[in-house]
């Protein structure tokens, strides 16, 4: 290449190739790794698995909890009895988020004082919204520690009242979650689908 | 008769010579080993990267064993695990191999990585080894954490819950990140499979690869020592470092007594106490993971629980996260927090000696604290050594910079 070569070479041209030939190159592996990033989503099959679930609860006594497996959470359905209803009202002032104003921890035709669709039965998942542990029943009231039953994380000790309210002071930001959920008949509630209100 | 003359004639050598008419064979020998110079006043400090190299080959072996065997399916992998270890031929040993193999890891890096803060290993112009080096230290992390999932024991189910639940502190798209990382809306077979891909292909490779570089960059630059002086500046007239010796046939025959020593302490953990009290291998782990109940007392393996301490130790889903996430980073920042003029710590003033020593006393004492449960007085203590862990590294531009200094020799001491 002579020196004429040399000067007759257009750099403007040749900046806009390579920056052309980069962006079209960076474009192309984006796109490209889409199918990628794509597959490490909740697949098909792992969609239909996470389809609703149908809890019968007719032979379910007042003051008793079951524990059903929806899309591999745990989710507790606890029958309240009336003095468990008439103690969710006792201590408001300890928890963090008494009426339920944090929108995504319940569908909205559960954000009401009971948390729940019918105010006997409460349905929440069974996942401490700290760091993920499977909090357990504590439903014996015990005045002297000022705790009027629900449900404590073994974990880091955080602590739930019967409507999985959180209290104050302990490291669990929010309530317990509320699925979306609805009776189908009185004694059948499905989890996982609701029609959009009570 | 004359043909074989002209044979031996040849000049030795010859497959050599073909070699490296093709491939630097003899000059990478030359540059990497038998001809690299390192301080001949190298004391045993030194012999902890070598030894996480040994650690390194001992867990790829034992894991291509391993697979060889075990399910990754949430069906089959805790019974696949108990089948390694009863029925599987010698399966016991290459187990606890590799479970041991775990813990002995960061046994060796933490103390190769206390070794640079001791002699300032990190400082210039060695700050890129270091960043590599603390790269290695976070692939090892996600490493030891997607293996403790495979075995799928109560404590590999629980601890990931915990652990990835922590992504969900992330305000806005926590949700959506949780479930894009188990790739389902609960931990399940699908996190479980995923896992194995990561703990057996993904990470390995990337941990080769930046293993690799650590070791192209220390050559480059070369080996720091005890006094952090430069062993360059002094050469002789053949251009050799006076300090120096051949990395061969020198330090390799000091740190194959390293090894020895180290595969004797290792092999007596092997067979007398692979669980180490439950410190290796928890208790929980022996139950297989059961969706429904986290055991009474969960705690991550204790290579992760000083930083597990200050996660807990704040009262904040987001902001434990947060001081978690920092804790761990932090020591990429040294070779730039330190201000100090001399690397060794033999030439260090008394703050910086000071401050060192609480380092090591806090982080030791976070350790033990995170294996402990979160009683308040476990918390309140926590609180205070996580406020030490972290002056150590704010403070450090300010009492490095003031911190008297001694004044450093010319030529390495070896005789102390």
């Amino acid at each position: 290449m002579s020196e004429d070569d040399v000067d007759r070479i257009d750099r403007n041209r040749r900046h806009f190739l390579t920056v052309a030939t980069v962006v079209t190159g960076a474009v192309g592996a984006g796109l490209a790794a889409i199918p990628f990033l794509s597959s490490l989503q909740p697949s098909a099959r792992a969609q239909a698995l996470g389809a609703p679930v149908e809890v019968p609860i007719g032979s379910l006594q007042p003051g008793e909890m079951i524990r059903v497996l929806w899309r591999g959470r745990l989710v507790f359905v606890l029958r309240r009895d009336a003095d468990m209803l008439a103690r969710l009202q006792e201590s408001l002032d300890n928890l963090r988020d008494p009426n339920s104003e944090v929108a995504e921890q319940q569908p909205d035709y559960t954000a009401n004082e009971t948390r729940s669709v019918k105010p006997e039965f409460l349905v929440v998942e069974g996942s401490c919204t700290h760091l993920g542990c499977a909090p357990l029943e504590d439903f014996e009231v015990r005045p002297s520690e000022n705790w009027g039953g629900g449900f404590f994380c073994p974990c880091h000790g955080s602590k739930f009242d019967l409507a999985g309210r959180v209290f104050k002071g302990v490291p669990a930001p929010t309530n317990l979650r509320v699925p979306p959920h609805r009776f189908v008949r009185d004694d059948l509630i499905l989890i996982g689908q609701d029609t959009g209100a009570a | 008769m004359a043909r074989i003359e002209a044979e031996v004639g040849k000049p030795q050598g010859g497959l050599m010579k073909w070699i490296d008419d093709r491939f630097p064979l003899t000059e990478t020998m030359k540059q990497h080993i038998t001809e690299y110079y390192a301080a001949k006043s190298f004391n045993w400090w030194y012999v902890f990267g070598v030894l996480a190299m040994v650690v390194l080959v001992i867990q790829l072996v034992t894991g291509i064993f391993l697979t060889m065997n075990y399910k990754p399916s949430a069906a089959e992998a805790f019974a696949s695990v108990e089948y390694i270890m009863r029925d599987v031929e010698w399966g016991w040993l290459i187990r606890y191999m590799h479970s041991t193999g775990a813990s002995f890891f960061f046994i060796v890096v933490y103390l190769h990585m206390f070794r640079a803060m001791l002699y300032g290993s990190y400082k210039k112009p060695r700050e890129l080894i270091w960043i590599i080096g603390m790269l290695i230290f976070f692939v090892l992390m996600a490493e030891g954490f997607a293996g403790y999932l495979l075995p799928w024991g109560q404590m590999s189910y629980w601890g990931a819950q915990v652990i990835i639940s922590l992504f969900g502190a992330i305000p806005g798209i926590g949700d959506a990140l949780v479930e894009f990382i188990r790739g389902d809306y609960s931990i399940s077979d699908i996190t479980l499979n995923r896992f194995f891909a990561l703990h057996v292909i993904v990470l390995p490779l990337s941990l080769i690869g930046l293993i690799f570089v650590h070791i192209v960059a220390l050559h480059h630059v070369g080996s720091n020592n005890p006094d952090g002086i430069e062993i360059k500046e002094h050469k002789g007239p053949d251009g050799i470092p006076l300090d120096g010796v051949p990395f061969h046939p020198h330090h390799t025959t000091k740190d194959l007594v390293g090894i020895i020593v180290f595969l004797m302490v290792f092999t007596s953990v092997v067979f007398f106490a692979p669980e180490m009290g439950g410190m290796f291998l928890e208790h929980a782990n022996f139950e297989p993971a059961n969706m429904t109940a986290t055991p009474e007392h969960i705690a991550p393996v204790w290579y992760y629980t000083p930083y597990y301490a200050i996660l807990r130790a704040v009262p904040s889903k987001l902001w434990g996260f947060i001081l978690f996430a920092i804790a761990v980073v932090l020591p990429l920042f040294l070779p730039w927090l330190d201000r100090a003029r001399v690397r060794s710590i033999r030439y260090r003033g008394w703050m910086h000696k000071t401050a060192l020593t609480i380092f090591v006393i806090s982080f030791v004492a976070l350790g033990y604290l995170g294996l402990q449960k979160a009683t308040d007085a476990n918390v309140m203590a926590a609180r205070f050594f996580a406020v030490l862990y972290f002056m150590f590294f704010l403070l450090m531009p300010y009492y490095t910079a003031i911190d008297k200094t001694k004044p450093v020799p010319d030529r390495v001491k070896y005789h102390e």
